[in-house]
């Protein structure tokens, strides 16, 4: 434990004036800041975590010596959110301005006016707080070298978020980078509280590569000779290098804090089969409201924002101030219910993960979600944006939209009170990220092969890339990377004097810069008021997917921004609509839950299903439906698999209980009908939840060896094969092809719209998988897909988990289980080229009754 | 009136009559002409991706021109027309014929073997190619009908055409698919672009309103087949 006097007079002063203690966690930051360490500090929201990350620097700047000459940066911040960085700005006025220190601390973003950007430029601001976006472009500017020669402290806000993803790995690089500017640089992470600590500090930190290859050279750089182009002999392969030589990112815990309160809601003993809306709830819902000072009401989906806003409305006799707030909303709208929220105008605020983190509430006295949350990690984010006061206990009540839903909250409730969080896996930097901060360092200065090896390698996620990969990257970014030599003479990086490499000219710099980021998102339209046959530029609603719209006929209705409009037009890259209150919206699709169910909250499902003990926690109709499951059919062993086959209807169905989250059984079922269809079975469809697949047929399935039909090598060639035709790979090859720089969004003097990116894409696609398969890109996008859409880590431990323990209930009828997935038929529809062609022979139909009525 | 009567052949193709000559709507996006043994196909703009590269830096893979001619070849080999008629825009820039690799090139030069070919000039080609075999026209006329790159406005009877990239938009519930498409009313013809990086331009814009004066019918290019969608069917972007 530290004294209070580790703190210099002015801030313990300033700190007793405003009756407050320094806390531990903060003394042992300023001790780590005096020791020059780098730091990682996990602590939970309310803990005073981000004066901790900046009171090193504080000091540090309220000591320095005056200079006649204007210091450079001192202390970068990075955060997730714009929002985010302009709030810190905010909060650290106070601190800087009570206690008259001479520190400027400014923030720049994408949405810092041209002017302001200008002066940073001239003369850097002591703190200056940004994103990760803003930081690529930092490595891309000429003389970034000098304008960060003087930085001493980065400061990585939470880290949490921000690690394991494409964001994470530029970030790793810009900071690997900015480590070479000023080697004294110090690391400081913020985080909330994580499974497992060590890979973020392994992120954060700077893994030392080991000495340079060239074998029995002497001091002075023996590998810089040797980077005039890219070397013809093997480069050797670097020696593992985890924990050998690296930087240790010391630990620092924030206390734990009041522990929340948890509830789940019983709903009066009736819970719903199916769904995705909590629709029965929401009367309660209401009533917990107006019980409340001012609710968080957590949705998984924007729809279900939407479709949540519109009931709680129909309610709301008491004229209650309820608020919706998701990233579709124009920007201003957003603003407006944040600025109203800060002056404690609002009662309720739907809202979906755009409120996860970030900017300080105040008075939310009680977080609401609704819909089972999918993990316990994010709860715990979401319970922390209540009461953001340490000491007390955050409240929050969970709402279960269906049966296996109530099952899931309470696994949640349980895992969040134990303190079991959701691990992520470890990650491995990717290498569209990697060609994109490469083309950019070269936007900024020329650079050599062999140094620019060793400073990527100290990023965390690409501390094992092989030197054969970084070569591939370089020769993507230099020519495309293509077997056909063809565009040798259009180089975009160029090996120039003494070997160092550098942009092909102003006109590739001007482009990469317009381009960078790894944030790909749907094309999105604007949402315009506007109608008639020549549809002008209205009022801006906000934006929306294009895709929403792409099966939107001129008169359809739909809810957004919590009205009912009627769409009217799409024009280029505005989709127009009209205010339609009178109407009942047609319901847009929902997509249950985006995010998938964590494995840690699955298996708890299942073991309480299996352990009837649990079962008296759960409302009376859930306990009579797992009766009745176990009376009809089987209720599995914790570690087995049921799978169930029954007739309904004309049809024969094959239905399987995983609880291994949408993406991994939409895989799943993708495969099983191709090997179903070789069989001879004729599957006709199927459809995939968070906890189960339903497949249909016109034959009777019971029959089938269930051990072949789940063998373990479905993810080897027909996985391949799948993928290949798969429209989940053409679509991570587009955000591959764009964070590469293959296909750029924005072009000097023109914007391409998403339809054409889209379009082109596709084409190229396909064009480069005949003829170059294992092109770098392609590589990439197979790995995306893998991991991110489909899950295919997940379903190759849950293949290897059920192998020969797949319990089979051969029935005549519908079992109590099976319902929920039998009432989700005809919400799904297989995307893909067979659908395709089903529509187009749709339309012929269509034409020939045209033609004969 | 022009009449507008259609069957699929038994190769997937759609069987029409354009100002009363007897054509196959390919799944390919080429046009056979069975009496004269004549084949057509528009828009190939070889060449495409390497016009990005020399413009703009912007590294699209090299191979269009080889996909585009591994499905010219194919549709050769199926039908073996003694004439083969471009309809223009055949490179995507008057440099592409220069930028081709001596393997494509020998390529498109052993298409001419036994048989006439036919380069009608297009607005990103307009000299037409130097070097290769054929005949470079502005426009040429075959079995009564006239092919040209641009369509004219008004009505054209018998003209055969590219240059708009026709493309077919049809939704079903939530799902909807867009191909290539050719469009006709059986007196005039828009065929499909034929290469391997072209976009299209949905048949409800506005640039095919001057065509024609009916509904036309629009051929999709399906897995396989055809599929002919009635004007009914079609939805904007």
């Amino acid at each position: 434990m530290l004294a209070a006097d580790a703190l210099p007079p002015r801030f313990s002063e300033w700190f007793a004036a405003r009756g407050w203690a320094p806390r531990a966690h903060q003394l042992a930051m300023v001790e780590k800041g005096r020791q020059g360490r780098d730091a990682l500090l996990i602590a939970p929201t309310g803990g005073g975590k981000t004066l901790a990350g900046f009171l090193p620097s504080l000091i540090e700047l309220s000591e320095r010596a005056p200079r006649n000459t204007p210091a450079g940066v001192h202390t970068l911040y990075v955060s997730p959110l714009k929002a985010l960085a302009v709030d810190i700005e905010r909060n650290l006025a106070t601190p800087i301005r009570e206690m008259g220190l001479k520190v400027v601390a400014e923030s720049r973003t994408g949405d810092t006016g041209e002017a302001r950007k200008a002066r940073q430029r001239l003369r850097p601001p002591d703190i200056l707080l940004t994103t990760p976006e803003q930081l690529a472009l930092f490595c891309a500017w000429e003389g970034a070298r000098e304008y960060f020669a003087d930085l001493s402290c980065v400061i990585v806000d939470e880290a949490h978020a921000m690690w394991p993803n494409k964001r994470g790995d530029l970030l790793a690089l810009g900071l690997a980078r900015l480590q070479r500017f000023s080697p004294k640089m110090r690391r400081v992470g913020l985080s909330a509280t994580v499974d497992d600590p060590d890979l973020v500090q392994r992120w954060l930190g700077v893994n030392e590569p080991p000495p340079p290859r060239g074998e029995g050279a002497g001091g002075g750089g023996p590998a810089r000779t040797a980077s005039d182009a890219l070397p013809a002999a093997p480069h050797p392969q670097p020696l593992p290098t985890r924990g050998r030589g690296s930087h240790e990112v010391d630990l620092v815990l924030g206390s734990g804090g009041a522990q929340p309160i948890v509830e789940v809601l019983v709903s009066g003993g009736k819970v719903p089969w199916a769904g995705h809306t909590a629709e029965h709830a929401m009367a309660e819902v209401y009533e917990i409201i107006k019980a409340s000072k001012t609710a968080l009401v957590f949705v998984n989906t924007r729809f279900q924002a939407e479709f949540a806003f519109q009931e709680l409305w129909k309610l709301n006799d008491d004229g209650l101030a309820i608020a919706l707030h998701h990233g579709s909303l124009a920007a201003e709208q957003r603003r407006k219910v944040e600025a109203a929220m800060a002056r404690g105008e609002i009662r309720a605020v739907v809202c979906t993960s755009t409120l996860d983190m970030g900017i300080d509430w105040g008075d939310v006295d009680l977080v609401i979600q609704l819909a089972a949350p999918k993990g316990a990690s994010r709860m715990v984010q979401r319970i922390g944006r209540a009461n953001h006061r340490l000491d007390e206990p955050s409240r929050a009540i969970l709402v279960p939209a269906s049966r296996f839903e109530m099952l899931e909250c309470r696994a949640a409730a349980d895992a969040i009170l134990g303190g079991h969080l959701d691990g992520e896996p470890a990650r491995t930097g990717a290498l569209d990220v990697l060609a994109q901060h490469l083309m950019g360092l070269a936007c900024s200065e020329p650079f050599a092969l062999t140094d620019l090896y060793d400073e990527i390698r100290a990023a965390g996620p690409y501390a094992d890339l092989a030197w054969e990969d970084f070569e591939t990257v370089v020769d993507f970014v230099s020519t495309g990377g293509y077997a056909l030599k063809s565009y040798d003479k259009f180089r975009r990086i160029v090996p120039g004097q003494g070997g160092l490499w550098r942009a092909r000219n102003a006109q590739t710099v001007l482009r990469h810069r317009m381009n960078v980021g790894t944030i790909v998102t749907a094309a999105m339209v604007n949402v315009r008021v506007g109608g008639g046959k020549r549809p002008m530029g209205g009022r801006k609603v906000g934006e929306a997917e294009e895709g929403f719209f792409e099966a939107m006929k001129p008169g359809d209705t739909f809810i957004f921004a919590g009205q009912v409009w009627r769409f009217n037009s799409l024009v280029g890259t505005d989709a127009f609509v009209s205010l339609a209150p009178d109407k009942d919206p047609m319901m847009p699709s929902w997509g249950g839950a985006k995010f998938p169910l964590s494995t840690y909250l699955a298996s708890r499902v299942r073991a309480m299903m299996h352990d009837e003990t649990e079962w008296a926690a759960l409302p009376a109709d859930v306990q009579e439906w797992l009766g009745y499951q176990k009376l009809r059919s089987i209720m599995p062993g914790e570690d087995e698999m049921l799978l169930e086959t029954f007739p309904h209807g004309k049809r024969h169905h094959l239905v399987f209980y995983s609880f291994e989250g949408r993406l991994a059984h939409t895989t799943l079922a993708m495969l099983l009908t191709r090997r179903l269809d070789r069989m001879g079975v004729g599957p006709l469809g199927f459809v995939a939840n968070d906890y189960a697949v339903n497949i249909w047929s016109l034959k009777s399935m019971a029959d089938l060896d269930l051990d072949a039909l789940f063998a373990q090598d479905m993810l080897g060639d027909d996985l391949e094969a799948w993928l290949n035709e798969s429209f989940l790979m053409k679509r991570a090859f587009k955000a591959c092809a764009l964070i590469s720089g293959l296909i750029e969004r924005r072009h000097p003097g023109e914007e391409k719209s998403g339809r054409q990116v889209t379009f082109s894409t596709d084409l190229i696609y396909d064009v480069l998988r005949r003829h170059q398969p294992d092109h770098l890109l392609l590589r990439c996008a197979r790995a995306d897909a893998a991991t991110g859409s489909l899950d295919v880590a997940r379903l190759g431990d849950m293949l290897a988990r059920i192998q020969g323990r797949i319990r089979h209930a051969a029935l005549d009828r519908v079992s109590p289980f099976a319902v929920p997935i039998m009432l989700e038929i005809g919400r799904e529809r297989a995307p893909g080229d067979a659908a395709g062609e089903m529509i187009l022979a749709e339309a012929e139909e269509d034409l020939i009754a045209e033609a004969m009525s | 009136m022009s009449s507008l009567s259609f069957k699929i052949s038994d190769c997937g193709g759609l069987k029409i009559e354009v100002f009363g000559t007897r054509a196959t709507l390919r799944h390919s996006g080429a046009l056979w002409l069975e009496g004269e043994r004549a084949m057509v196909v528009a828009d190939l703009h070889f060449e495409k991706g390497s016009s990005y590269a020399a413009r703009f830096g912007q590294m699209l893979p090299p191979y269009d021109t080889r996909e585009t001619l591994d499905r010219l070849e194919r549709e050769l080999a199926a039908l073996n027309p003694a004439t083969l008629i471009f309809l223009g825009d055949s490179f995507h820039d008057g440099a592409g014929e220069d930028r081709l690799p001596a393997d494509d090139r020998a390529r498109i030069a052993a298409l001419a073997r036994g048989r006439d070919l036919v380069w009608a000039v297009g607005n990103h080609d307009a000299d037409g190619p130097r070097a290769l075999p054929g005949a470079v026209v502005d426009e040429a006329a075959i079995a009564g009908l006239t092919f040209r790159h641009e369509p004219l406005p008004g009505a054209q009877p018998g003209e055969v055409a590219g240059h708009l990239h026709p493309a077919a938009r049809v939704t079903s519930g939530r799902a909807s698919v867009r191909r290539r498409c050719f469009v006709t009313d059986g007196s005039r013809l828009v065929l499909p672009a034929f290469g391997a990086f072209t976009g299209g331009l949905n048949i409800l814009d506005a640039a095919f309103a001057p065509l024609f004066g009916t509904p036309p019918l629009a051929a999709a290019l399906g897995r396989g087949r055809v599929h002919a969608v009635g004007w009914k069917s079609l939805r904007p972007d």
